[in-house]
């Protein structure tokens, strides 16, 4: 049986703002900084010293007594990504076995999840000592690696890291049976995979779905890289709050961070029925891929960008002059957010200058696959209240980019969001949300 | 969000490969159907001391000879390097234009999608313990952020880190196309590629996308992947017989034999592959994908998971357990997939379980990780095409707890009409695509 619509019925996110959904957006409609300089690793030797760190928080808090054991293996962004999930069941109502296993309300094989993850990057400091019994004249020595370091390495080190780990862990916590996959697209995973999860329900292959992303990027690794690709900024490590400036003159970079954004998707006519309150509708999902031989950026036109949000406009039926607020992925990176604006005005024509666009990274900082999932959540809210935050650290436009940024807090009834993301390598994706 | 009248009929046009036994789908063939091993001593780094000390290497590969453009992927890991020589012969096989001035093939770009089950690179393995060598002090526990940054800031390379990311060979797969579609990549684990089949699938079904260049590729040969692989006990040790450590179902099977490689298959709507004239090769009619939701490290015992993802393909094929002629294992070789994947096989197909032939190519290939199920999808389609069933080489000791018909050791004349393809990842996800014989209407 297929499904008449997509009901968005929970969300949930751990941010650099917070430990709920709640905090993140009372964050981001105060204009709240959730970037500080580096606190988990020592980045003095860094060009970029800052992120978007997760406030403290124990996972065990958030995993059921039976299964606490199963804390050791996670990373990072598996904790993450936990929390999140968590808040974003609690929300929708639905009882799992992971809630209360007296009280099951869902059909495990009915239910799917859908994640958007990174590539995650081991603990150096927990492989660190393996490496240091595998020294010979001060070098790495990989005979004694092979022989003994390795022993070093408890047995399933391995599993911390494997991407769809993420959904695995969740997916035993909650009991989900139906289909899980975990996209890795990088930056724009976590769209993505809310975008394919609703066509999973869509299609009638699910009935209830946990959707969203999680990654967890300060890492040293993870840095040094971004850092290597010159996607951050190196100007601002004395003005952290003032360092991510999406489509601003002054942008120099993207600062990154971590996070997890979940929400529970439902088929809607089992929505209703179940009285949930029901925040909204998946209405259209668009993608594509920029084509660039520079590939760590997006390619100058926007093409990918204008590609993806034309089909998911068709696919929502709708016409740009009905969308009430666009939440771009506007990294503060210059010539990408330069070339997102441009496929952003390519695809919506005249409307690109009018309607209003909030980009949420000059807050919540980069935060990978996990990055189009709060923005999604942060779409949802501004629907529930009708309230659209100002932009933080938005002064002058950058030449070029003529998006109708709102410096203004604005109160008024939003009935489409558009969402987009892309990420280094190319894809692109577009989400309409609607108001129900 | 728009639904279609009617779902459009997806067709194989295309299929392209670079793996441990050649760098295209005709010396795959022949090597399987030659009972071939594509094992050896594992030659890319010293794995001299490790407990496993063999793979299914791919050997005496060259991209560059594959693209008219080497430049624009002078980058690639191995996982992009091997993608590019399997897209451009299962391009060549569908009629698709690769790197072409003008696109002659009737094919809007737009219209055209990739969709991978990729897996992560190799780190810059020397840089990597070089940089902790320096920066970490074993008798403080400490770690020296500062010599650790100089170290590796000063060392590595930014696109060679970038290239690390598992979405690359979709980058380049759409940089040799210029695909416009719909573009994923995902990783679950060992399930990876097939899920990208069926979600490609799925994709033409409703009609985002006319042609979709699927399939997966990934390398894990490197020394972390095997340091994580041998730390699971999951790899065969048979150090002193690479060639018959693949033993799917034997008795003595004692772990998989990482592999590594690209599979790539054209996947197109039928009206899309009549209007081009497309050869096609045979029909996909059903997907299933389901989890386990078990445990971190194993599967279900009782191989629910696996069960349902089989009934849930067969339901989407509109067929019945009984219309099956062939089955794909996923046959890893270690102890647990095979054992369950026989219970799951026997509570999915009752009384037929015994009497379908079920066999593993990873006797021969090894596991491809990211990639094994496109590969294995490849052999399905040739075994329909020349009916002729791969054999599970090295069954040789037979586990007594293990009945069903696994084809050992030589290949058998057998028509085959509809094959299934299985395959598990660990973690959990279980997908599982059904192959059918098109018939020309």
């Amino acid at each position: 049986m297929s499904s008449t619509g997509v009901a968005i019925t929970g969300i949930g996110a751990i941010s650099p703002l917070g430990l709920s959904s709640a905090e993140m957006w009372s964050g981001l409609c105060e204009g709240r900084c959730g970037i500080d300089r580096i606190k988990s690793f020592d980045p003095t030797g860094f060009s970029c010293q800052l992120a978007g760190e997760v406030p403290e928080f124990k996972v065990r808090k958030y995993v059921p007594k039976r299964r606490r054991k199963s804390v050791k293996l996670m990373s990072r962004d598996i904790e993450l990504s936990v929390v999140a999930a968590r808040e974003s069941i609690l929300d929708s109502g639905l009882v799992t076995k992971g809630i209360d296993e007296e009280n099951i309300n869902v059909e495990p094989s009915r239910m799917s999840i859908n994640l958007g993850a990174g590539l995650i990057s081991c603990d150096l400091e927990e492989i660190a000592p393996a490496v240091a019994k595998s020294i010979t004249n001060g070098k790495f020595d990989i005979h004694k690696w092979g022989k003994d370091g390795i022993e070093n390495l408890t047995p399933l080190w391995l599993l911390k890291y494997l991407p769809n780990m993420l959904a695995c862990h969740i997916g035993i916590i909650h009991d989900i049976q139906g289909p899980s996959n975990t996209i890795t697209c990088a930056e724009a995973g976590g769209l993505l995979a809310i975008g394919e999860s609703a066509q999973i329900i869509f299609r009638g292959d699910s009935d209830v779905a946990l959707a969203g992303g999680a990654e967890a990027k300060v890492n040293a690794i993870i840095m040094a890289r971004q850092c290597l690709l010159k996607r951050v900024t190196s100007k601002n490590n004395d003005n952290p709050a003032g360092a991510c400036r999406p489509f601003d003159d002054e942008a120099s970079g993207s600062v990154f961070g971590e996070g997890a954004g979940m929400i529970v998707l439902e088929d809607i006519e089992r929505a209703k029925g179940r009285g949930a309150n029901i925040y909204g509708q998946i209405a259209g999902v668009g993608q594509s891929q920029s084509i660039n031989p520079a590939y760590e950026h997006l390619e100058s036109d926007g093409k990918g960008i204008q590609i993806a949000i034309e089909n998911a406009m068709a696919d929502a039926e709708i016409e740009p002059g009905e969308l009430d607020l666009i939440i771009p992925h506007g990294t503060g990176i210059p010539e990408d957010d330069l070339a997102e604006s441009r496929g952003i005005e390519a695809a919506l024509g005249e409307f690109a200058g009018k309607i209003p666009v909030f980009a949420s990274k000059s807050m919540l900082s980069t935060t990978g696959a996990a990055s189009g999932a709060l923005d999604v959540i942060a779409g949802i809210c501004a629907m529930r209240d009708g309230k659209i935050p100002a932009a933080k650290n938005f002064v002058k436009g950058a030449e070029g980019c003529n998006l109708n940024i709102v410096t203004k807090p604005k109160s008024e009834d939003i009935r489409y969001v558009l969402c987009c993301n892309y990420t280094y390598g190319g894809q692109t994706a577009a989400v309409v949300l609607k108001k129900s | 969000m728009i639904k279609k009248e009617s779902k459009e009929r997806v067709v194989i046009t295309g299929m392209g490969i670079v793996c441990p036994l050649g760098h295209s789908v005709s010396e795959l063939w022949e090597s399987i159907l030659s009972g071939k091993s594509g094992m050896g001593k594992t030659t890319i780094f010293d794995a001299s001391t490790f407990p496993s000390q063999f793979g299914a290497e791919v050997k005496g590969y060259d991209f560059t000879k594959h693209t008219k453009r080497p430049e624009l992927h002078k980058d690639s890991n191995r996982a992009s390097g091997f993608v590019i020589g399997a897209t451009e012969e299962a391009c060549r096989g569908a009629g698709i234009d690769v790197e072409s001035e003008k696109i002659c093939d009737g094919i809007k770009r737009d219209r055209m999608g990739i969709y991978l089950g990729a897996g992560e690179g190799s780190v810059n393995n020397e840089v990597f313990f070089e940089s902790l060598v320096q920066a970490w002090d074993d008798s403080e526990r400490r770690m020296d952020w500062v010599k650790w940054a100089e170290v590796s800031l000063g060392k590595l390379d930014a696109m060679g880190e970038l290239e690390q990311e598992p979405n690359m060979p979709a980058c380049h797969i759409a940089m040799m196309t210029g695909a416009r579609g719909p573009v994923r990549s995902c990783l679950t684990a060992c399930a990876a590629s097939t899920q990208a089949v069926g979600e490609s699938m799925e994709i033409i079904r409703r009609g985002d996308a006319d042609v979709m260049i699927s399939g997966g590729a990934h390398s894990m040969i490197h020394p972390l992947g095997v340091t994580g692989f041998n730390r699971l006990t999951a790899l065969s040790s048979r150090n002193d017989s690479p060639q018959t450590a693949s033993r799917p179902f034997a008795a003595s099977r004692d772990g998989f034999v990482l592999g590594e490689g690209a599979a790539i298959v054209i996947l197109e709507s039928l009206s899309s592959a009549k209007r081009r004239g497309a050869k096609i090769l045979a029909e996909l009619t059903g997907y299933g994908s389901s989890s386990d939701a078990f445990r971190v490290t194993d599967m279900h015992e009782e191989g629910r998971g696996a069960k349902q993802a089989i009934e849930l393909a067969l339901a989407d094929a509109s067929i019945s357990y009984k219309d099956i002629d062939y089955i794909n294992t996923h046959g890893t070789s270690t102890r647990e997939n095979d054992s369950i994947e026989t219970k799951a096989i026997k509570a999915a197909f009752k009384e037929r379980a015994k009497k379908i032939p079920a066999s593993s190519v990873k006797s021969m290939l090894g596991h491809l990780i990211g990639a094994a199920g496109a590969a294995e999808l490849i052999t399905c389609v040739l075994a329909i095409r020349d009916g002729i069933i791969p054999a599970t080489m090295n069954l040789e000791d037979r586990d007594p707890q293990l009945d069903l018909d696994y084809v050992p050791n030589e290949p058998r004349k057998c028509k085959v009409d509809i094959a299934i393809n299985e395959s598990f990842g660990f973690g959990g996800q279980n997908n599982v695509v059904i192959i059918k014989r098109y018939e020309g209407k």
